[in-house]
């Protein structure tokens, strides 16, 4: 299969998760991704180990964002490797980065200098903040940013402080929008040859994540957040909304009519919740009752209930429990990539899927400048006289 | 001009994942069209959240279909259809979230589409996927969230599953989408060809613990295990987390240990070595628990963000909504309703060329563009 954004050459100065893992996309739906990383450290997420994982040398992390990539080091303050860039820029499509605002102006690869050399570039920049204001150059970091737009309000129960969401979730929704934003611009530039300049903002992506309930703060007269007393599992929708202990583990219940669940789960308490306005106005009182019935019998008691009946409802897995389902095997999440070096490891793939198939990349992650020499071969003109 | 200016895109989606892809789309210049059941419309329009509506349809609805057109249609009348087939002949982009075989039922299924309009790129959002036992599930996003895994990631070691408050597996396969969409369109300009995009929530929502998951299926299957008290991350070694102050909360992010204890004055935690960091995360969160307490919040940052000790205050909608950092972004935008009123929602996250992107106009009643659209069409 031809993928779809084959010849396309991303040059990518960003480090961390947010930009690479856009670029990440980008490479798997075909386009050739170079990093340019520092000598000696390159990518900062290479040694950023969660839960003590090492994998061939680096974080799992690393090994997850980076994959189908090349790596190309160069230090952009030597004028020698500065050269080298540019003649990189030359030939590409994408350039993108992730530093703070100024210092890619700093270093004279910023968009307008970028612009002089490469015209029909699409130039796409992450910051935390935006490019203006109080906070720009505070860092830009997931869980900062999270407990700055009132995302840790919205999980857990009311009894709990603050509850993150414990994934890098602004991170991961600041690259998807940069992918958009750049791949938005190809689309023009297929069409009338321009460039464009892409500006994301973490800030702005939380912002964006949440624009149902920001929009409903707006318009309710500036409430705060209000998590249910329990089972909460979003604070502005009404019970039964919420996942439930039962005597075999847990069971998540979406939406349904109270007096409907009553009846079906014969628990005649709530046949008194008939105002629809209730549901929502009362629902710690009819989670709780819905909880204390709900643990008295299986999972499997209850949805094979409630399915029937097409009452909104599933079994909470563990991933453990997942990959033993049927339905995850036939997804066909999980592939196998390696390295240039032999090392193979499993991960997930794309989740998008083109004319019918899914999107396999076997290429694992590159060692720290593996692909320098090689690149330099391939584009760089005065090569051989400079080294 | 906005990048995809010129491009038109008939959605036929309810609720949220599909469209908010075509929100999008929209906001990056393309002209939406929806395609709505005549009498109610889609689903979203009554689908309140805190009882509120603005005219005849929710503000969720406005929400996520503001600056889109609406065109009723009913697939099971052959002179309806027909119409719809033209307007097919004339698109760039089809999006679709019917559960897996039900459009194939009205001839509008990738394969027939392709025969009228063989440049086409076609969208598709399942809950799970088109085949298998959960073809036919339905695609909700908490349901989805509880199958995942994803539930066990956030909130306390000893809290039940607890789901993110928030939409996520519906927002992502809709982004997934409008990226799978956009890679279509590259493509086609290169070659003149369609594609057939698809994304599930399951896929979307998967792939959303990818670093996580990688890191599973590498260290030998172990659990994630969230920290006692405070957890933002169940991988994450301390100090990472949330703590409470004398008058609220901080949060932490990955910092050093030794540097944060000398900083704020605890002395228990200097005595753990780095590798201890993440096994002994509970006890050494308990110390700085004790530590943070003692303080107010501003206090804390006045001494640690000086340091560059990365940190910040915790905010609700209130605290951060009326704050100088939000009011510089000029999210917000009012949205016009048909009967004069007008609402607030926010704007794109994406800055094209500089400039912020703003709609203007409320989500549309039910047809309320058909007659324009018929006749620009020649329907």
């Amino acid at each position: 299969m031809n993928k779809p954004l084959e010849d396309i050459l991303v040059i990518d100065f960003s480090q961390f998760l947010s930009g690479p893992s856009a670029s990440l996309r980008m490479a798997d739906l075909g386009a050739r991704v170079i990093k340019i990383e520092r000598p000696g450290t390159g990518d900062i997420c290479r040694d950023l180990y969660i839960s003590n994982v090492i994998m061939n040398g680096e974080s799992s992390v690393f090994h997850a964002i980076n994959r189908n990539k090349e790596s190309y080091v160069a230090d952009l303050k030597d004028e020698a490797d500065r050269s080298e860039v540019w003649q990189l820029i030359e030939r590409a499509d994408v350039v993108m980065h992730n530093f703070r605002p100024g210092v890619m102006e700093r270093l004279g690869f910023d968009y307008e200098s970028v612009k002089k050399v490469k015209p029909d570039i699409v130039y796409g920049e992450i910051s935390g903040y935006g490019p203006e204001g109080p906070w720009k150059s505070k860092p830009g970091q997931d869980l900062l940013v999270q407990s700055l737009t009132g995302l840790t309000w919205l999980s857990g129960s009311s009894d709990k402080g603050p509850v993150p969401m414990g994934l890098a979730i602004v991170d991961i929704l600041t690259g998807t929008h940069l992918a958009q934003g750049i791949m938005a611009c190809l689309v023009r530039k297929g069409i009338n040859g321009d460039g464009g300049l892409v500006q994301v903002s973490m800030l702005e992506s939380a912002v964006d994540f949440q624009f149902e309930t920001i929009t409903t703060y707006f318009n309710d007269g500036g409430h705060p957040a209000e998590r249910s007393k329990n089972n909460n599992a979003h604070a502005y929708i009404g019970a039964p909304y919420g996942i439930y202990q039962t005597k075999s583990g847990y069971m998540a219940l979406a939406m349904g009519s109270i007096p409907h669940l009553g009846k079906l789960l014969d628990c005649p308490e709530l046949l008194n919740y008939q105002e629809e306005s209730d549901w929502y106005d009362k629902r710690d009182e009819i989670k709780g009752i819905l909880a204390n019935h709900l643990a008295k019998g299986t999972t499997r008691k209850w949805l094979d209930i409630l399915e029937p009946a097409d009452i909104w409802c599933a079994e909470v897995l563990s991933w453990d429990d997942l990959m033993d389902k049927e339905g995850f095997h036939l997804l066909n999440m999980i592939q196998e990539v390696t390295m240039d070096d032999g090392y193979s490891y499993k991960t997930t793939r794309c989740p998008i899927s083109f004319d019918g198939e899914p999107i396999f990349s076997d290429k694992g992650s590159p060692q720290l400048g593996e692909d320098t020499e090689e690149i330099s071969n391939e584009f760089i003109r005065e090569h051989i006289q400079n080294r | 001009m906005k990048p995809l200016e010129g491009l038109l895109v008939l959605e036929f989606c309810q609720y949220l994942a599909g469209p908010s892809a075509g929100l999008r789309l929209a906001d990056l210049g393309a002209r939406v069209i929806k395609i709505e059941r005549p009498g109610e419309g889609e689903g979203g329009r009554s689908l309140s959240i805190k009882n509120l509506f603005a005219g005849d349809e929710s503000v969720l609805f406005h929400t996520i279909n503001r600056d889109k057109e609406s065109y009723t249609a009913d697939l099971r009348d052959a002179e309806d259809l027909e119409k719809v087939k033209k307007l097919v002949a004339r698109a760039d982009v089809l999006t679709h979230n019917f559960r897996p075989g039900k459009i194939e039922k009205f001839g509008l299924g990738y394969e027939s589409v392709k025969q009228i309009n063989p440049g086409i790129i076609y969208g598709v959002v399942t809950g799970y996927g088109s085949r298998g036992p959960w073809a036919t599930k339905p695609g909700q996003d908490l349901l989805v969230q509880a199958m995942s895994g994803l539930t066990y990631l956030s909130g306390d070691r000893d809290d039940p599953p607890v789901p993110f408050g928030m939409s996520v597996a519906d927002i992502l396969s809709g982004a997934h989408l409008v990226q799978g969409i956009l890679a279509g369109l590259i493509k086609r300009g290169k070659t003149n060809e369609g594609s057939l995009v698809e994304v599930s929530l399951m896929e979307s929502a998967l792939d959303l613990q990818f670093e996580v998951l990688t890191t599973y299926l590498n260290d030998g299957h172990k659990k994630p295990k969230r920290a006692r008290e405070g957890n933002a991350h169940a991988y994450l070694r301390a100090p990472y987390g949330i703590y409470e102050t004398s008058d609220g909360y901080i949060a932490i992010a990955m910092e050093h240990l030794h540097e944060l204890g000398q900083k704020i004055g605890c002395e228990p935690v200097l005595k753990y070595e780095e590798k201890e960091w993440f096994s002994k995360r509970d006890e050494i969160m308990e110390h700085l628990r004790r530590s943070f307490k003692e303080e107010s919040t501003s206090h804390w940052l006045g001494l640690l963000e000086p340091a560059d000790i990365w940190c910040a205050d915790v905010y609700n909608y209130p605290e951060f909504l009326n704050s100088e950092a939000y009011k510089t972004l000029r999210m917000d935008q009012g949205l016009q309703l048909g009967n004069g009123d007008a609402i607030k929602s926010t704007r794109c996250p994406i800055r094209i060329d500089g400039e912020r992107i703003y709609g203007s106009r409320a989500a549309p009643s039910v047809g309320e563009h058909n007659e324009s659209i018929a006749s620009e069409f020649s329907l």
